[in-house]
């Protein structure tokens, strides 16, 4: 005991500093092992997914410019038709574009009830929050073109199949972001709702959503951004829509190049377009709540 | 928002104005519910959604829902030389060698088959075939050249029997006939997905676990020249009916196209970041440029990058690792450039006062800095791309998106797109939690 006491002092500052530096030196080693590992998984894994493609990497990328190149190429040799081309596409522009809003809106309002069945302290049965969490943690995992893909055999094509896999999709999303917004919510309008005997609806009616509405708003026009390359990509696999004319216009060859690049031109210019207002009126949202 | 208080004085202009803003609010209130609901009402037109309950297959859904937990196993006669043979799922992988069947199947001159609670049907030698059903009796039928000749028992035909001059369906609970003039065919159906483990030719098809679990561990080797769990092993491995190493193949690419393509974008995206983010920049119209590059990626989009990548590189999942690579690096520098916008000067000036050159004042003065919020947006990143790497795989023929989309397309291997969606569901979980942990590990640090 004395001689620990006695000694501690003495050796301290130097215990100290080689226990510092021995500390560096091992997380040193530790991320030097990490960078390898991860260097070493990188390049084995892009190995052998280049083995598997049908062309290399280098042998692509002098052509990566080829496509892109003679579809606008022959798109402004041929302007005068694009007008045209623009207008046979948009009806199936409006189509995505559609799919993407209501499966938004109606994910959105199944991911609300599903937000609010699953947040401590708002759900009606408590005892069932693990199971309505779980619920949108499943919406979540299953990936919207296994779900596409199965309506797609049982409804025929067409955009609701599209529009159910996405809205389910988004209201396992939603469920989560919503409730996470829920959690921050201010109880005490709540209970006074319930001390003068306000049903649970009426409770979340006038003591919830008027805290929470903005939140859910800006939640849902990110979602939008998203779901609109979602149903683009739906369409590509037989759900209807833009997708569904990026298909062919992939397959056309030099002398309908015009046309593809319309196509593109109008998915582009969408996605674009449903960026900007999103973002403009999320900005505005929230700098409309600043003091 | 206006507060009533701002625009009144008085007492009764005070209730003016909040009469307003209630009327006002009673507006809003009402008018975008019935503007969502106009929309609707839109959208119920504009897809046809009444039309859809005609177009919809519910039948198709009940092949779906029962053939993805169930198999059948045909007893086909071929009415022409009168070969009978016993196969799962009607497959030629899944046939019995000549002469052999399951239990239930008694094959010889007259073969008998037991569909269970007294449902007989019997191939005679003859080439007719009789179906013994109890309650209601039996039904003779005979193929001939003209046609079938059926007999049935007295009474009206019921509704499970359809009986024309060129084909015969009955079906039961138990089991299933059809004839036609070529073939006489029974199925019947089993829980569970058959020969999920071994095929037929395995000599360990049909052992219970206890008799698998002696045979791995103590009992003599069946063959050999391999070890009992080897030839297990490779049973299973190459199960010619599932392909358990092709599916986990196609499972790994497509993880390896979103590790790849989130990790390879991060890396594109990290020094370009420095040159996007306002206080690094070096110059303002590089800035400039190098923003509208990063919206200009972003914009295009995953799936026009993934046609366009096809174009050069052919199908395949480097195709789908580069798309998600190029998109996700606009992404990438997006949010990086945003986060080293945040960063705290007085560290990078603490460590230039010890005298360290830009690189070292980089290393030590910002990238500890950002090094967590960076790391949690590629790892969140990285489970939404092992999402998005299913379907791109499915456009680019790459991973379990691509098998995925060929079973569907057979539309009968049920089980194989149940068992494929279910594999998809637990990879999506499973880099759910991975990404998870590895947040709380590296970031927090516990």
């Amino acid at each position: 005991m004395a001689e620990i006491t006695g000694s501690g002092p003495a050796g301290g500052v130097g215990n100290v500093r080689a226990d510092y530096l021995a500390l560096v030196r091992r997380r040193r080693i530790y991320s030097g092992l990490l960078l390898v590992v991860f260097v070493l998984l990188f390049v084995g894994g892009f190995r052998i997914v280049e083995d598997r493609n049908a062309g290399g990497l280098l042998n692509g990328l002098p052509q990566i410019l080829d496509y892109p190149a003679g579809l606008l190429s022959e798109a402004w040799a041929r302007r005068d038709r694009l007008p045209g081309h623009i207008a046979t596409h948009f009806r199936a522009l409006l189509e995505t574009v559609n799919i993407a809003l209501v499966s938004t809106l109606l994910g959105s309002l199944a991911g609300t009830v599903l937000a609010l069945f699953s947040t401590r302290g708002l759900a009606p049965w408590p005892r069932l929050i693990p199971l309505f969490r779980r619920l949108s943690d499943l919406f979540r995992a299953v990936p919207e073109i296994v779900i596409a893909l199965v309506l797609i055999f049982v409804l025929g094509g067409g955009p609701v199949p599209a529009m159910i896999a996405i809205a389910i999709h988004t209201a396992g999303a939603q469920g989560k972001l919503f409730s996470e917004v829920n959690e921050n919510a201010d109880l005490r309008p709540v209970e006074g709702l319930a001390s003068v005997g306000a049903a649970w609806s009426q409770r979340m009616w006038l003591g919830i959503f008027p805290q929470v509405l903005p939140n859910y708003f800006s939640y849902g026009l990110l979602r939008l951004e998203v779901n609109v390359r979602a149903s683009a990509i739906l369409g590509f696999v037989g759900a209807g829509g833009i997708g569904y004319e990026l298909r062919n216009a992939m397959t056309w060859g030099p002398g309908r190049f015009d046309e593809a690049a319309s196509v593109f031109l109008l998915l582009f210019v969408t996605i674009v377009v449903v960026d900007q207002i999103s973002s403009s009126t999320r900005a505005h949202l929230t700098g409309g709540r600043r003091p | 928002m206006t507060s009533v208080a701002d625009f009144a004085d008085t007492p009764e202009r005070r209730r003016a104005a909040a009469d307003r803003l209630f009327a006002r609010k009673r507006i809003v209130a009402f008018g975008i519910p019935a503007l969502v609901l106009i929309y609707l009402a839109y959208i119920f037109v504009a897809f046809d959604v009444p039309g859809l309950a005609e177009r919809a297959r519910m039948d198709n859904a009940l092949i779906l829902m029962s053939d993805s937990v169930r198999h059948k196993v045909h007893v086909t006669r071929d009415n022409r030389n009168g070969a009978v043979s016993v196969a799962i799922e009607g497959e030629r992988k899944g046939t019995w060698p000549a002469g052999q069947g399951p239990d239930w199947v008694s094959l010889g001159e007259t073969t008998v088959i037991d569909l269970g609670r007294g449902h007989l049907v019997t191939y005679l030698p003859d080439g007719s075939v009789t179906f013994a059903i109890p309650d209601y009796g039996t039904i003779r039928a005979v193929p001939g050249a003209e046609g079938i000749t059926v007999d049935l028992p007295p009474g009206d035909v019921p509704a499970w029997i359809s009986a024309s001059d060129t084909r015969l369906g009955v079906t039961t609970p138990e089991g299933r006939l059809t004839v036609t003039r070529n073939r006489t065919e029974v199925f019947r159906y089993f829980w569970g997905w058959e020969l999920f483990f071994f095929t037929l030719d395995s000599p360990f098809h049909g052992k219970g676990p206890g008799e698998l679990l002696g045979l791995a561990l103590w009992q003599e080797r069946l063959d050999p020249a391999v070890s009992n769990v080897g030839a297990m092993w490779r049973g299973f491995w190459y199960n010619s009916m599932w392909r358990h190493a092709d599916v986990a193949w196609a499972m790994g690419e497509t993880v390896l196209m979103a590790f790849l393509g989130t990790f390879g974008a991060a890396l594109v995206a990290l020094p370009l970041a420095f040159v996007a983010a306002g206080n690094f920049a070096p110059s303002r119209w590089l800035r400039f440029l190098v923003r509208r590059l990063f919206d200009f990626v972003r914009g295009v989009d995953g799936l026009i990058w993934t046609i366009v990548l096809a174009r050069a590189f052919g199908p395949g999942p480097m195709t789908g690792a580069l798309a998600i690579l190029v998109t996700d690096s606009g992404t990438f520098g997006k949010l990086f450039s945003e986060a080293l916008e945040n960063v705290d000067d007085k560290q990078i000036e603490g460590v230039r006062s010890t005298g360290a050159r830009p690189v070292q004042r980089y290393r030590f003065g910002v990238i500890p800095q950002i090094a967590p919020v960076l790391l949690s947006q590629v790892l969140y990143l990285l489970e939404s791309n092992s999402r998005s790497a299913t379907v791109i795989g499915a456009i680019v023929g790459g991973g379990i998106g691509l098998m995925l989309t060929q079973a569907i397309q057979t539309q009968k291997d049920w089980e194989e797109v149940a068992y494929y969606i279910v594999l998809i569901v637990l990879m999506v979980v499973l880099m759910d939690w991975l990404s998870g942990w590895l947040r709380r590990k590296l970031i927090r640090g516990d």
